[in-house]
């Protein structure tokens, strides 16, 4: 279970990095924010920022009123990576435009994670089950 | 040049993603009362009620309870969580209020039967099945109070 003000900070360097990607179209900057989207969605506890959080903030602010679960964190990381990955060959391919979109698609939804909490994986999950539609058994974690 | 571009590209994709999550967050939880299906000697097609009343009781709504909240959630959905916690708390301190939570991602006919595209999505049912009001996004416990109240009356508390 992490505290869910992590999750807010990544989010929101993750949203600076990619303006930054954006800004320089850097697809080493880029590619580095991937690596740490792959790392965070293994080891969430572990990823850069996440280990950055507890080092310099967490010990600065109260301990956590509620947690959340680490699944949805870590779907969260994958579709950054999705999304930035491709950003980071593109760029690194010397393709500005595909980069610059794939790269602005990240930044849209880190962004909205960081400023609103927005839960990606509500959003786009049933979206996407609704229209390749096989049924699967229930995958919902228990408590 | 490509810097300037990019710092366009970066300004306009956070004004808009701005106005998107605004827009989401005023309407997470807003309470849509459903229309009543036609009263009794009007007009109506008896093979939806019973599907529907066959779909609400495949999902484990108990026909007959006074109020349902009929919740959908899916996985990496913490947000659904949230909810799962208001309902239940709703539940346990209003009588004749029960909380059945579904995955949507194992129901997808009923999915697409109540047109659930979001989740969490709450549907509140009354005793005779019928659906009266939905809440899509995370509702507020006053939401709920606000969506049931039809049904349960002031005072009911225990």
């Amino acid at each position: 279970m992490l505290d869910p003000r992590g999750g807010r900070f990544a989010a929101t360097l993750t949203s600076t990095v990619l303006v930054l990607v954006l800004v320089t179209g850097s697809g080493w900057l880029a590619l580095a924010q991937a690596a740490g989207f792959a790392v965070t969605a293994s080891w969430p506890r572990f990823g850069p920022y996440a280990l950055l959080y507890r080092w310099l903030v967490a010990p600065r602010l109260r301990p956590p009123t509620e947690r959340e679960p680490a699944a949805p964190v870590r779907f969260a990381q994958l579709v950054g990576l999705t999304f930035t990955l491709p950003a980071a060959a593109a760029l690194l391919a010397g393709w500005l435009v595909p980069g610059m979109v794939f790269a602005a698609l990240a930044l849209a939804a880190a962004f909205l994670n960081a400023a609103f909490g927005l839960c990606l994986g509500c959003e786009l999950y049933l979206a996407m089950r609704r229209l390749r539609g096989r049924p699967l058994p229930a995958r919902m974690p228990a408590g | 040049m490509t810097a300037v571009a990019g710092l366009a590209v970066a300004v306009a994709v956070l004004a808009m993603a701005t106005g998107v999550g605004w827009w989401r967050r005023q309407r997470d939880g807003r309470v849509k009362v459903l229309p009543s299906p036609p009263a009794a000697g009007e007009a109506a097609d008896p093979s939806t009620t019973v599907d529907q009343r066959q779909l609400l009781a495949d999902l484990g709504v108990i026909g007959g309870t006074r109020v349902t909240l009929l919740q959908f959630s899916s996985a990496f959905c913490a947000p659904c969580r949230a909810t799962r916690i208001t309902c239940a708390r709703l539940a346990a301190e209003i009588d004749g209020l029960r909380h059945v939570e579904v995955d949507a991602d194992s129901q997808l006919p009923a999915v697409r039967a109540l047109r659930v595209w979001r989740t969490p999505t709450v549907f509140v049912v009354d005793a005779a099945d019928r659906l009266t009001a939905r809440l899509t996004g995370q509702p507020t416990r006053a939401q709920l109070v606000e969506a049931i109240a039809p049904l349960v009356g002031a005072g009911e508390e225990r």
